[in-house]
């Protein structure tokens, strides 16, 4: 068997020594990073009991990069679009969990009221524009909702069109056209755009360093005359911090910025995916950077909260997942006559 | 004779063919080290290396167009989509280059290409992984399209297809992948361009194809445990094009009724091109006009009663058939 060199890349160093945090925005950031972990446990648990079906991708061990980026962004105004690892990102752009369990339940009152599954979560009111089940395809989507922000304020004449968009994808999806065309354009027409590569090392059962003659996702941006970063994935100030640098660049007008977190995801590509081909050792290396505890750790190291405190949260969130799930259960199917309903606007 | 699993009827395929011929190789993403999505190339580069069994990229248009390039200058590719879906991000290149380039070389260059995956829907997977490109694919000219159904024509088309000098679309389906069968020890093929009488009868021909052949096959059971005396013959179409008008008109002259089966949206689909082509060309034949059961004009939704009522079920079969034997047209 041909083993794959599993170089582990030095962890990128972002000082964060002098980063202002409140104890509010620090509770908020951590909150969200326990929802998303929390709530793809339950979906587990959901599918191996037959009340989700098709393919489900969970996030556990990202949570760093959705709660880092999206909670950095002005909720239910600046743009999100993912991919079919969906769930979690659609929670931190502020779809409620029963939206999202309902969803995955199929059921009417699901945030793309049953027809879209796992891997189509959608939400206007949120401003996600989606989850995207073709590798790459969000990219140019979310690409466009950021030529609409530049339009309004440069060709409407709007001057406080200043939202942004933000596109999370794979390191898989960096090898595709689409990302390449993409990072142009934005260039080019120096688009309020941010393109946050999840680089979790693997593409189901592709290796980076097997698909890539340039494993260093960021600095493809230089190419293209674009910014690029690379920071810790499992660091959430480390990513709010470059998260922010970004947002404030896009919305003065000066362009696109391609942030590529390093991660890595603690289950299998999806449920279905025996995950036969990492290094266990990997996994254990991986495993023990949890980005929920470290954070935990750094806001007690900081006194901005107890363990006690934290712990508070923890049951909230619970809570609010047990909730979610009851509402997923007692929810309506959508109605057989409606099954074409929603084709056309008019619908 | 050994019982031989669907996948593993196309693995037995693909391996026999890469051991007779060393320009056969496979290409795709996740064939290599993971086995393939639905483990059709398991192991196979353990046998034959990296470069033969080669994981790609997430670079479907431009692979696929490699492919091509490799084949117009003498290897024989197999891609693999790993959903044949995703092959709608290179329709580029199986339109003009697969498709069209041999014509428009004026027969320069052949392009022995096989592009083969799982297509059809599954369970609750979702709009985008539930598609049916055999009808989009169906109007690029320069293209064969195949569809098997059981573990033998699997293997048997997919050597045909390796081994055949024009591009060959090949349809497998998700939902037939553990199917078992005895297939036998000897080398065989199947041709490409022949549909396959799966159950002669003489009241009505039912026309389908892929995953619907055992729907029709559960149509006729129905049939029977109802008390329902109608013959049907079913026919599994096997090449979606050319059709194999030959076996389809000589049914049609001994029954006189048709109804096509199929898994593909209706407007556009291979039951309307199959259906005009009825019409024209065998229209004095025909008791009834053509009916077709195909599935909704809509995005297949993820919920499961709705998407259980977006494709045909056996009932809907039995149901047609009865209506189109009773009503006196
Ligand atoms: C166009 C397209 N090709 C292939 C696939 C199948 N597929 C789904 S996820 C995936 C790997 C993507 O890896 P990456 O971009 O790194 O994201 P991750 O799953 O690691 O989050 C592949 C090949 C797909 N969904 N869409
Ligand atoms: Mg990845």
């Amino acid at each position: 068997m041909t083993t794959v060199p599993l170089s582990e890349r030095p962890v990128p160093q972002i000082d964060t020594s002098d980063f202002q945090m409140t104890k509010d925005e620090g509770l908020m950031v951590y909150e969200d990073m326990v929802l998303g972990r929390l709530f793809e446990d339950k979906c587990a648990e959901m599918y191996y009991r037959g009340k989700m079906f098709g393919f489900v991708h969970l996030y556990n061990g990202q949570e760093a990069v959705s709660s880092g980026v999206i909670k950095a962004l002005r909720p239910d105004q600046d743009y999100v679009s993912s991919t079919y690892r969906d769930h979690v990102h659609a929670l931190s752009a502020g779809v409620p969990a029963r939206e999202v369990m309902a969803e995955l339940f199929g059921k009417e009152t699901g945030c793309s009221k049953g027809r879209g599954g796992s891997m189509h979560m959608f939400s206007a009111e949120h401003r996600l524009l989606g989850g995207y089940a073709f590798v790459a395809e969000g990219i140019p989507v979310a690409t466009g909702a950021a030529f609409q922000c530049k339009y309004r304020r440069d060709a409407l004449g709007d001057e406080n069109a200043d939202l942004v968009s933000v596109c999370f994808f794979g390191d898989g999806a960096s090898n595709n056209g689409q990302f390449f065309e993409c990072l142009n354009m934005a260039a080019l027409w120096k688009l309020p755009m941010i393109y946050v590569v999840e680089n979790n090392k693997w593409a189901i059962g592709m290796a980076h360093d097997r698909a890539t003659s340039q494993p260093e996702i960021y600095k493809k941006a230089s190419v293209f005359g674009m910014h690029g970063v690379e920071v810790d994935g499992m660091d959430v100030v480390a990513v709010r911090k470059v998260a922010q640098e970004a947002i404030a660049r896009a919305r003065a007008g000066e362009g696109p910025t391609l942030i590529e977190a390093l991660t890595y995801r603690f289950r299998g590509h999806s449920l279905a995916d025996p995950d036969e081909l990492r290094d266990p050792a990997e996994k254990e290396r991986w495993g023990a950077r949890d980005p929920i505890q470290r954070f935990a750790q750094y806001l007690q190291d900081r006194g901005l909260t107890t363990a006690d405190e934290l712990a508070a949260i923890d049951q909230q969130v619970q809570a609010v997942i047990d909730d979610a799930v009851e509402f997923a259960e007692n929810s309506p199917e959508p109605k057989p006559e409606e099954l074409r309903r929603y084709i056309f606007a008019e619908d | 004779m050994a019982e031989t699993l669907f996948f593993n009827a196309l693995r037995e395929a693909t391996d026999e063919e890469m051991a007779r011929d060393g320009t056969v190789f496979v290409l795709g993403e996740d064939v290599g080290h993971y086995g393939g999505s639905y483990k059709v190339t398991k192991d196979l580069y353990k046998k034959y290396g990296d470069l033969r069994v080669l994981d790609t990229p997430i670079a479907e248009n431009s692979f696929s167009g490699m492919a091509i390039g490799a084949a117009m200058t003498g290897l024989r590719p197999i891609i693999e989509g790993m959903n044949m879906g995703f092959l709608l991000l290179a329709f580029n290149q199986i339109s003009n280059n697969a498709g069209m380039l041999r014509y428009t070389s004026g027969g320069n260059f052949k392009i022995p290409v096989v592009i083969r995956g799982p297509g059809g829907v599954g369970r609750q997977l979702g709009a985008e992984h539930s598609q049916r490109l055999e009808a989009y694919f169906h109007a690029v000219p320069g293209l064969k399209i195949v569809a098997c159904s059981t573990p033998y024509n699997a293997k048997g088309l997919l050597k045909a297809a390796i081994r055949d000098d024009n591009p060959v679309l090949f349809f497998e389906h998700v939902l037939l992948y553990n199917l078992k069968e005895n297939l036998p020890e000897h080398d065989y093929i199947c041709p490409l361009d022949k549909a396959e009488v799966v159950r002669p009868g003489s009241d009505v021909t039912l026309l389908t194809y892929s995953r619907m052949r055992h729907h029709c096959l559960q149509a006729a059971q129905l049939l029977e445990k109802k008390g329902l005396s109608h013959d049907p013959e079913i026919i599994d179409l096997i090449s979606l094009k050319p059709f194999d008008m030959e076996t389809i008109a000589a049914s049609i002259r001994k029954t006189h009724r048709v109804v096509i089966v199929e898994e593909c949206m209706k407007t556009g689909g291979i039951a309307a091109e199959l259906s005009a082509l009825i019409t024209e060309q065998l229209f004095d034949e025909l008791d009834a006009p053509v009916i077709r059961l195909s599935s909704q004009d809509i995005p297949t939704p993820y919920n499961g009663k709705l998407e259980y009522l977006t494709i045909i079920q056996p009932p809907q079969i039995v149901e047609a058939i009865d209506k189109l034997m009773t009503d006196q047209v």
